[in-house]
This record gives C-alpha cells, structure tokens and sequence, in this order.
C-alpha cells in the first residue's frame, strides 16, 4: 500500500482511538469533583477511592470488552467491530455528562455513573485491538513497528487532550461554576468528536489481510475456542501477558497516572500546576513511541521492550525520592515574618454544625507557597464535636525551577512508557494469525492494561496510605517507625510487576517467538 | 536455555501458589471479613476475585506450559 493511503488509514484509526482515550481520561482526571458529587462521604479520601474503585470497574471490564468485540472483529470484520465501539463509548460518555448528582436523585446517580462507567470499559476493550490489527494489516511487515506506533501515540495524546480541555474549562469559568456543572463540558464535548470519527470510519474499507480471509472462506467459525481453548495459541496469550503487557501496562500507569496521583495525592502540588507539568511532559514524550516504534523495525521489539522494564524498574525509587525531596517544604526555609494566618467560622446547614477554619499560607525563600486549611467541626453552641477529627487540606505552589525538575522527572517515565508502549502493537499483531488476531491480541493487552496497570493508582495510593498509618500508630504508641519513607511504599507494586515482566520477556520471548 | 525455561516453571508455579495464599491470607479474607471502610471492602473483593484469579491461574498455567516444554526453541537443547 501506498504511503498516502496508509497516512489516512493511519489518521482515520488513530483519531478514533484517541477520542475513545480522551473519553475514558476524562473520568480519571475529573476523580475529584466526580466524588464530590456522585458519591456522598464525610471523608474525602473516602470518596475519592470510591470514585478509584469505580475507574477500576472501568478497567476491569475492558478484558471482557476484549473478548466480546475481539470475537466480533474476527467473525465480521474490523472496521463494523471498532466504529460500533466507538459509538458506544461516545453515548456512554456524553450521558454521564448529563446525570444529576446525588443531591437531585440520590442512590440513582451512583448507580448510573458505574453502569455508563462499564460501558465505556466495554467499548474501549474491542477498541485498540481493532484499531492496531487495523493498521498493523494495512502496513508493509518491515515497517510494522513505525506505523502501529501512531495508534501507540493515541492513549498519551488522549490522557493528554483531557487535561487540556478540563484546564481550558477551569480557566474560563469560576471555580464554583465549575464545580457546579462546568465539570460536565468536557464529557459533552465528546459527542461531537465521536460523530466527525465515526463518519470518517464509515468511510473506510475492511482490512484486506480479512477481506482475502473472507474471500477464501477461512474466517474463524470460533475465533474464542481457538484463541484460549487451544494450547498452541493459548502459551503465547500467556506469553504476551506476562512477558509483555503486564509490565507495560504498570508502566504506562505509573509514568502517566500514578505520577500525577503522587504529585498531587501525596506531595500536594496545587491542582493546576499538577496538570501542567504532566500535560508538558506528555507532549514532549509522546514523540518518543514513533521514535521506538521505527527503531523496533530496526533492531527487534523485544530490546527496546525489555530495556524500557529494566530501566523502570532500577529507577522508579530514585525518580519519586527526587520528585518527593523536590517539593518537601521541610527541604525549604519559611519566611517566617511572611506568614498569614485567619479564621473564619462556616455554617452547615446539612449537619446543623459550624466548622471553625483555620488558613494558614506560608511563603518560602526560593519562591515556594504553601496553604493550608484546618478545619475544626464545632457544635451550634460552638463547642468541638467529641469523635471529630481535625481536617488538614495542603495545597503548595512550587517555583518555576522545581517545576521544570518535575517535568524532566516525569518525561524520564514517559521514556519508559514510550519505550515498552510504542513497538507493542507491532508486537502483539505479529504474535498472532490473522483469522484469530483481534481476540488473541486484544485480551493480554486490555488484562495486562486494564487489570495490572489500571488498578495501579488505587492500589499504590493504598498501600501508601497504609504504610502512613502504620506510622502514625507508631508515633502514637512510641514506637520505631516501620516505614523509613512511606511516600515510596506504593511503587513496589510496579517495580515487582516490571521485573516479573522482565524476566520472563528475557528467557522466554526469541526475537522468532511466533505463533 | 531450554533447560532454563523448564526449570524456571517451577518458579512461576511457586510465585502463583505464593501468591494464592498472600492474596488470599493477608489482602483479601481480612479486609472482606473485617473491612475497616468501604475502601477495604472494594479491594479485598477485587483482590479476590479479579487479580487473584488472574495471576494465579494464569501463572499457574504458564509455569505449567514452560515445564511441559512448550516455549523450548525447537532448534536448541
């Protein structure tokens, strides 16, 4: 096939691709505010995991969306397969930009916002295993690798447009509209970019590695049986999981969302200045999967792959000590004479309690700002709440060069992400015959993204969280505190994941492993 | 590297068994009998019944293939 040709089949799959990313980030980036409203807690840590647990539920129903619509695209073709996927996630995206919070229908808008959730873990499962079985059939095999990492450059691009809009909706309205109902724009925006990609697909034609499988009447009758039921096929979805997705999968998740959970669950940068800084460093990686996606046509998947787990593997700890030490304000001299303290008292009508809160902003000498909200629950007569614990809210302003740190600090994980991420596609499609290879690549994919990776953030937030506890219990009994630096506690759900992956790439995978 | 591969299938059987009872024993059983919030409930459910099923029937398997010899290099020992 012509260059030409393949530009716009290129454009075609990976425009719907990125919006089916778009869709699915916008959920995870707007966790705050969505917990707020949809699931009612005291605790907003409480809420925010539960709205974790819900982007988990998106996550693990994508291996099931693998397997309906991997099942589809083998029976009736790739292109009806992935433009019915596309449609299904614009629907489920755009409605839940719609449902009233709980405060107007109550236990429904949970309920809602989970079932639309799953749906759109569904559509996008049977999404990018057609979308790279797609191009991967349209392009010659010795430049596999370079043109299936566009449709690679698809997910960064997603997680980062989502930023882009939801900052571009925070700058242009106030922050109470946008809490009140200008959270919702971004969800809406989705309804028209899924209209303009589905029309462009709609004008496509099959792939035609499928078309001459049709023609020679050697489609799969059970492409779900042939791909897991038998043992020859079934040892390199194996493979594929273990020695492959799974490691990228953490890794994706740990350079692109866990770093921005850290940076602002953890480290407590200001919101806005979080995105910023992620968004840079996103787009100045995202170059990088075309880069390693050409050099895997070169010198083999499997170098660049397994290079990339390594790397992350020696330097995640060392990578979020710096970011951690960079934004410590124990690492930075208060101005002391600077500081501004004041208290005001807030009514609730709700629980018929006056929170006494407490701002206390703080100025450092290298540019740094830290505030600080202490928020005390009081009875009407004025008294402290027995049982109410005092609530501490820190958000902190870094300075412009400790920015750029971050940002050089989260781009060296998007080279990991780009390196495991951008020859995968490539990878997968050629591990698999064609009569099979949307079911077969598209399960390992979506468990090792969805399941290992997708449950990243959540898992490392808790197990952070539980290491600081475990500390706090510590202190208040007197004793020697168990974790020297807890903060660190959550990457060891990646490191042993990446080096498992590692492993088993290394022995297992010959640069000939082929079914 | 056949032999490698063979033998390192013990490894990957040993990993998922240890794995079955860690996740089961420490993670699971105790945040679904005992759950201190909704948090540990909805982990220990999805500790359970989604990643536990996962890696250790699926590393289970995989250990068991590569003992089998089924990822051996055809043209090597």
């Amino acid at each position: 096939m012509q260059s030409k040709g393949l530009w716009k089949i290129i454009g075609a799959s990976s425009l719907g691709t990125l919006i089916e990313w778009y869709d699915f980030y916008i959920f995870g980036s707007l966790a705050t505010v969505i917990s707020l409203k949809f699931f009612p807690a005291n605790n907003p840590s409480a809420a925010f995991l539960a709205t974790l647990a819900t982007f988990a539920a998106g996550f693990i129903v994508r291996p099931f969306g693998a397997l309906f619509f991997g099942r589809l695209g083998d029976l009736i073709g790739r292109k009806y397969t992935f433009s019915i996927t596309l449609l299904l996630m614009g629907s489920a995206t755009f409605l839940m930009g719609c449902i009233p919070s709980y405060e107007s229908i109550g236990f429904w808008a949970p309920v809602l916002v989970l079932v639309l959730r799953l749906l759109q873990g569904l559509a996008l499962g049977g999404e990018y295993g057609g979308a790279a079985t797609y191009v991967a059939e349209h392009a010659p095999a010795n430049k596999r690798g370079y043109w299936t990492s566009w449709i690679q450059t698809t997910a960064t691009i997603g997680l980062f447009i989502s930023l882009l809009v939801i900052m571009l909706t925070r700058l242009a309205l106030s922050q109470e509209d946008f809490n009140n109902w200008g959270w919702r724009v971004p969800f809406w925006i989705s309804i028209l970019l899924v209209a303009v990609s589905y029309f462009i697909r709609k004008k496509m034609g099959e792939s035609p590695l499928f078309e001459s499988l049709k023609a020679e009447g050697s489609v799969s009758k059970n492409p779900l049986k042939e791909s897991f039921g038998n043992k020859d096929n079934f040892k390199f979805v194996l493979l594929a999981l273990f020695g492959a997705t799974m490691g990228q999968g953490v890794i994706w998740y740990t350079g692109q969302f866990y770093a921005m959970n850290f940076i602002e669950k953890i480290c407590f940068v200001d919101k806005m200045q979080s995105d910023v800084l992620i968004a840079i460093a996103l787009l100045m990686g995202t170059p990088f999967f075309i880069v390693f996606g050409a050099l895997s046509d070169k010198i083999g998947r499997k170098k660049i792959m397994l290079l990339g787990m390594l790397l992350a593997t020696l330097s995640y700890r060392p990578i979020y000590e710096k970011m951690y030490q960079t934004i410590s304000v124990k690492n930075k001299i208060e101005v002391l004479a600077k500081q501004i303290k004041s208290t005001s008292l807030n009514k609730t009508l709700e629980t018929k309690t006056i929170d006494s809160v407490q701002t206390i902003n703080s100025f450092y000498t290298d540019g740094t700002e830290k505030t600080e909200i202490i928020t005390i629950h009081l009875n009407t007569k004025g008294e402290k709440l027995i049982n109410s614990k005092k609530e501490s809210k820190i958000s902190i302003k870094i300075n412009n060069y400790d920015k750029w740190i971050l940002i050089v600090l989260v781009f060296i994980q998007v080279l990991f992400v780009a390196m495991v991420y951008g020859p995968i596609a490539a990878f997968l499609v050629e591990l698999f015959p064609t009569k099979i290879r949307y079911t077969s690549m598209s399960l390992p994919y979506h468990i090792g993204n969805g399941v290992f990776g997708g449950l990243l953030p959540a898992v490392a937030v808790y197990m952070s969280s539980k290491a600081n506890d475990a500390n706090t219990f510590a202190a208040a009994q007197g004793e020697i505190l168990p974790y020297d630096k807890p903060y660190l506690e959550g990457l060891w759900y990646p490191i042993i994941l990446s080096a498992i992956c590692f492993i088993i790439g290394l022995v297992y995978i010959n640069s000939k492993t082929k079914n | 590297m056949n032999k490698l591969k063979r033998l390192l299938g013990f490894i990957w059987i040993l990993l998922a068994l240890l794995s079955a009872y860690f996740s089961v024993v420490y993670f699971g059983l105790p945040k679904i009998t005992n759950p201190k919030g909704s948090d540990d409930l909805v982990f220990g459910v999805i500790i359970i019944f989604i990643l536990m099923p996962i890696i250790v029937g699926g590393l289970f398997k995989f250990g068991l293939y590569a003992i089998q010899g089924l990822y051996d290099d055809k043209n090597k020992n």
